[in-house]
């Protein structure tokens, strides 16, 4: 995990080489292990563009996504969660009825669907991985509000003359914010997964910029004889996500033995 | 009981009303329609009459209204490219469809299951860390790389099994596995944490005084009790399975419900898109739906609760 966020962070430092320069003549070398050079480590890809240098770059991509939609995903399902729970009655019955809805759709269907009708491009695919994630937060948060509701000190708070909206401020939300942060992280992992696979049927970021979704959908082209250009941005991907597994149940663990992701 | 049912199924109708103004805006999201029923270079007097004669003047809630009459009697209108009916594609692709999310889904609970069960008995085995292990990369893992490490494998290297297209059951396995691997990954997670804590309780405790056997505490005692939740969210992974699908019938060229929206999506074909879209809401609003009975069966106290 820390491996990818420097790689992220200093990659222009990092990486041996510009990911955007083709050198055709250099193109489908192999990895330094099976044949290759050092100058190109993992290989290079049909364009000639050095793999290790487009894997550094991509951990960005992957990482601002992850960090972006999750922000985005958080702030609706912790707000729609916090004043549906709190305030209950119609505005409740319509959230969740709007929650319900959305989770009668395979989350990549909604998000294909969407990104569809935005165009491709970074920031479509922050926005819609954001807004089409929110329900977990959503109900989690609720779930625990409508627990919270019922506590003597949520009571003394409005008795004592809190406005409704400190109140949700100052006393519900502090008490929810361990369970936001453990889905958040957990989220990070599946939204990597999910802005990759977009960007891997062509609906995500611009296929240009390097990406390991793109990387991918590449070196599918040429998995026989030249496996090594769609490997190593799978892998990035599988180790990043499952370190942040592994955090997200550590978090978990740590904050709330009882809670089920 | 048969009140918890007509809650159930209320609640299923709101969310396929839902679903249905959801699949009935992809079509106008994407900017006028019109322009999807007519060559680039139309003249802007053809267009005033395309969309008159395709009702897209009238008032929005008018035309969801004639979207929502045509939906219920099967009708979504023709696909532009192939210039069949929309739903009688999707439905000639759902069989494939259907075919490799339901061995996906039998495969991970045939691998889920024992593994779950016996992580949670033995919790020092070797078994219990293959079981860990499986779980996180299983989760870890994006589907489609999963297909490509397949396929570079098992037909790239191997040349032991197909790496595209539908006909025989070497064609399945791959794709198959492929989807299952996220679900098995999960259930067995919940399996194994189910097993443990119920494992800790205090009817497990009883029967062990009274001198069962292991085997019969594990299987008989615990197992049962541990399965309502797992058959819950069985019945919940239709939407993950489904969704794996679409990308996984593009990894390996299956003739399915996924790829042939992924191409309605690509040449701009509303009407296959909205019959798909619907088709397969309709298909986990309804499985999920048999979830809830099937929990309310077999847990008395959602029922009353």
């Amino acid at each position: 995990m820390g491996i990818v966020v420097v790689a992220a962070l200093f990659a222009p430092v990092l990486a041996p080489h510009d990911p955007y320069d083709q050198v055709l003549t250099r193109s489908l070398r192999p990895p330094v292990w099976g044949g290759g050079s050092w100058a190109h480590i993992l290989g290079t890809d049909h364009l000639g563009r050095d793999v290790l240098s487009r894997v550094i770059y991509g951990s960005r991509i992957s990482l601002g996504v992850g960090l972006g939609a999750c922000l985005v995903a958080g702030t609706i399902g912790t707000f729609l969660g916090l004043i549906s729970g709190f305030f209950g009655g119609r505005l409740d019955d319509v959230v969740m009825r709007v929650a319900d809805v959305q989770l009668a759709f395979p989350f990549i269907l909604l998000a294909t669907a969407v990104m569809f009708v935005l165009g491709s491009g970074l920031r479509n695919v922050i926005v819609v991985l954001g807004v089409t994630g929110w329900v977990v937060y959503g109900r989690v948060v609720r779930g625990q509000v409508l627990a919270l509701r019922e506590k003597d000190f949520i009571e003394a708070a409005v008795a004592s003359g809190c406005t409704r909206a400190g109140t949700i401020i100052r006393h519900v939300f502090p008490n929810v914010s361990s369970s936001v942060i453990v889905i958040a992280t957990l989220e990070v992992a599946r939204v990597i997964i999910a802005e990759a696979s977009l960007t891997f049927l062509g609906l995500g970021v611009d296929p240009r910029i390097p990406t390991w979704g793109s990387m991918l959908a590449d070196g599918r082209q040429y998995l026989a004889g030249h496996p090594w250009i769609a490997t190593f941005p799978g892998l990035a991907i599988m180790i990043t996500v499952l370190g942040i597994n592994l955090l997200g149940d550590w978090l978990r663990d740590t904050f709330d033995p009882k809670m089920t992701g | 009981m048969s009140r918890y049912l007509l809650r159930r199924l209320v609640h299923a109708c709101l969310i396929l009303l839902g679903v249905s103004l959801v699949t009935f805006l992809l079509m106008h999201l994407t900017g006028d329609p019109v322009t999807l029923f007519m060559p680039l270079d139309s003249s802007p007097e053809d267009v005033a009459v395309m969309r008159t004669a395709l009702g897209f003047d009238r008032p929005l809630h008018l035309q969801y209204l004639t979207f929502l009459g045509g939906a219920t009697r099967g009708d979504f209108g023709s696909s532009l490219r192939h210039r069949q009916p929309a739903l009688g594609l999707v439905l000639e692709r759902l069989p494939a469809t259907m075919q490799l999310t339901m061995l996906a889904l039998g495969l991970a609970v045939l691998a889920a299951i024992p593994l779950g069960v016996v992580a949670a008995a033995r919790r020092k085995s070797s078994v219990s860390l293959l079981a860990y292990l499986l779980g996180l990369l299983g989760q870890s893992m994006p589907v489609f790389w999963l297909g490509i490490v397949l396929i570079l494998f098992f037909s790239v290297n191997l040349r032991l099994l197909p790496a595209s297209g539908r006909g025989t059951i070497a064609h399945l396995i791959m794709p198959a596995v492929t989807i299952g691997t996220y679900s098995m990954a999960m259930l067995m997670r919940l399996m194994r944490a189910t097993m443990i804590e119920i494992l800790s309780q205090d009817f497990v405790r009883t029967a062990r005084a009274k001198g069962l056997s292991e085997r019969v505490v594990v299987f008989k005692h615990a197992m049962r009790n541990a399965l309502i939740p797992v058959v819950t969210v069985m019945g919940l992974q239709l939407g993950t399975l489904l969704g794996g699908a679409v990308i996984t019938e593009t990894v390996f060229s299956w003739p399915g419900l996924g790829r042939l929206l992924i191409q309605g999506f690509n040449n701009r074909d509303m009407p296959v898109v909205q019959a798909a879209v619907f088709v397969m809401a309709l298909m986990i609003v309804f499985a999920n739906l048999l979830t809830d009975l099937a929990y309310g069966a077999l847990d008395p106290r959602v029922r009353y609760g």
